[in-house]
């Protein structure tokens, strides 16, 4: 009977195709927005998760996301280091100058001061030149978002010269930088050079960033800084998710990616069941014929759910596929780079999915079970 | 509100013999038709078919009971318009748990005794009327039941198409171990039948049997 509900299922083409669409568009929106949002709000921690070297971050106590910080003391630098279980501990500076090309094109900037001495942080995807040109005076490694925003319509080439603060600064490196979440150039330089490019102030060590010593975790170490120094240290990992909390309860953003994706939830699922009940409705006296020749319920509830879960898992694939297609495309592109299809989305999805066939079935399910086989009779 | 559709009833349907429920619109026919066939309950009275009292069976043992032992045709034939001729034919089968290869080879072979060979792939749309009917009395046949109910068989075909039917339902259904019930208001067939039960009201008000019918039922 499992071929008779499906040859059913797509006998009516129409409905069919219907239903198919109506489950794989409903998949390629909830996948591509939520895939969107979590790309969107992990560019929130970018520039955290770009550093590969320090394993944790030791900031202003008072210190909640990337964007903001306050300043601490240079010799909080050697608090840290006085830690027991610190492996290495170095500086960073953040800054945010506005950066100039000669034509007069300009564009604020997030500008990475990395140690000196041991460049940690600096950008490890290069697309052209090399991190430890840094070393040169007065350069810089822009990434190739920064470079395309400057340098429009150029190809990219390195020893070109930008403006900050009355300085001259030469690009010695193109790098891929993980995207950030606003979209200003992103450069890296040495902490010395960084603190004249943006302009000195009192205080300007933004971040240590540190490493454990062998047999001590990440998570101790942090906790033994915050006992020793009162300073706040986080994980590489926790950090990131404090700047996504942030900006989820900060911003409108989580309101506006939930609205779209309950829409899209609702739209799919009313579409999905509507036209999958309408289908039942339109087979009731051959499912009235089935229960007479003696199908019995059981039976007809399988083939329903059979009906119903085939074309959801076809929907989904579509949906899916189609999803998988918009983010290669659109994963090449600068402005939507590294955004891609998250497959815990998939799953999500999947799940919502799921429950949208479990709840057009059912309501169409009952339709046919309370149907009364001598009603195939009624002329 | 209470409306009983029948009151006064005392059926037999023989094997070997094709038994007519004649009657007015209303008068029941269908009503005691799906009584039969175990579609509806009953609320008095007493019911045996095939010696088994539907009243003892459990209601998951009265749908095995009805697939194993009933075949239906429809007036409306309700052929399922996805499947082609063989396909439907087969579906009593299949809802027996046939393999499906089994079951199309058996129907296409009950399809070609019956004239409609060359018609197994077609669907149903694609079938006239007659051919359509045929079909369904296929699909009624195919599983080799004991009792065979048809409500109006001829009630959506021309004369001559209903005529062709009911020779064939008088030919191919009718069998030494089969009970025929055909269940109709059309005069012009009564001469198939080997018994007429005439009802109104929801009584069966006289019986006829083989050589009084055509009198008997005018």
């Amino acid at each position: 009977m499992n071929f008779v509900a499906l040859r059913m299922l797509t006998g009516d083409r129409a409905k069919y195709f219907g239903l198919v669409f109506a489950i794989a568009f409903c998949t390629f929106l909830l996948e591509n927005q939520t895939s969107i949002f979590a790309n969107i709000m992990k560019r929130t921690a970018s520039q955290i998760l770009d550093v590969t070297d320090a394993e944790v971050w030791v900031m202003d106590p008072r210190t909640e996301y990337w964007d903001q910080t306050k300043a601490l003391k240079d010799t909080d630098l050697t608090r840290v280091r006085g830690v027991p279980g610190v492996g290495w501990a170095v500086r960073l500076f953040k800054g945010n100058p506005v950066a100039r090309t000669s034509t007069g094109k300009f564009a604020a900037s997030f500008l990475i001061g990395l140690d000196d001495a041991t460049l940690a942080g600096a950008p490890r995807r290069m697309l052209l030149g090399s991190w430890e040109r840094l070393r040169e005076p007065d350069s810089v490694v822009i990434d190739q978002a920064g470079y395309v925003l400057l340098f429009p319509k150029e190809p990219l080439r390195l020893d070109r010269t930008l403006e900050m603060n009355d300085h001259s600064v030469r690009i010695v490196g193109i790098s891929d930088a993980s995207a950030p979440f606003a979209s200003l150039p992103v450069m890296h330089t040495r902490y010395s050079e960084a603190v004249n490019f943006v302009g000195r102030e009192r205080t300007q060590l933004s971040f240590i960033i540190a490493r454990a010593a062998p047999g001590v975790t990440a998570q101790e170490l942090t906790a033994r800084i915050q006992k020793q120094t009162s300073l706040r240290a986080r994980t590489t990992r926790e950090f990131a998710w404090d700047c996504v909390r942030y900006y989820l309860a900060n911003t409108g953003i989580p309101v506006n990616f939930g609205i779209t994706i309950t829409v899209a939830l609702i739209v799919g699922a009313v579409v999905a069941g509507q036209t999958f009940y309408l289908f039942t409705v339109d087979n009731l006296k051959q499912f009235g014929a089935l229960k007479a020749i003696g199908v019995s319920n059981l039976r007809l509830t399988g083939m329903i759910l059979l009906q119903a879960f085939s074309v959801g898992a076809l929907g989904f694939a579509i949906g899916t596929g189609m999803g998988a297609a918009f983010f290669e495309i659109f994963l090449h592109k600068l402005a939507t780079r590294h955004i891609v299809l998250l497959w815990q989305c998939v799953g999500i999805t999947g799940a919502c999915i799921f429950f949208v066939v479990i709840v057009a079935s059912l309501l169409s399910i009952r339709r046919v079970l309370v149907l009364e086989p001598a009603a195939v009779f009624q002329g | 509100m209470r409306i009983d559709a029948l009151r006064g009833v005392d059926f037999e349907a023989r094997f070997g013999e094709l038994s007519f429920l004649v009657g007015p619109s209303g008068c029941g026919k269908t009503t005691l038709l799906c009584v039969i066939a175990g579609l509806l309950d009953r609320n008095g009275g007493d019911l045996n078919v095939l010696g088994q009292k539907p009243d003892d069976l459990s209601a998951a043992d009265r749908v095995v009971f009805r697939r194993r032992n009933l075949g239906f045709v429809f007036q409306q034939y309700n052929l399922l318009p996805a499947l082609t001729a063989a396909e439907n034919v087969a579906v009593p089968l299949l809802a027996a748990e046939v393999p499906r290869r089994e079951a199309l080879d058996r129907s296409k072979a009950l399809l070609s005794r019956l004239g409609l060979e060359k018609r197994s792939d077609a669907l149903p749309s694609k079938l006239s009327g007659g051919q359509q009917q045929r079909v369904a009395l296929a699909r009624a046949l195919v599983h080799e039941p004991r009792i065979v109910v048809c409500d109006e068989p001829t009630a959506a075909l021309d004369h001559a198409t209903g005529e062709s039917v009911m020779d064939l339902l008088a030919s191919s259904a009718v069998k030494p171990d089969r009970a025929v019930v055909v269940v109709t208001h059309d005069a012009r067939v009564f001469h198939h039948a080997q018994s007429i039960a005439q009802m109104d009201d929801g009584r069966i008000v006289k019986v006829s049997r083989n050589s009084s019918l055509k009198e008997a039922a005018l």
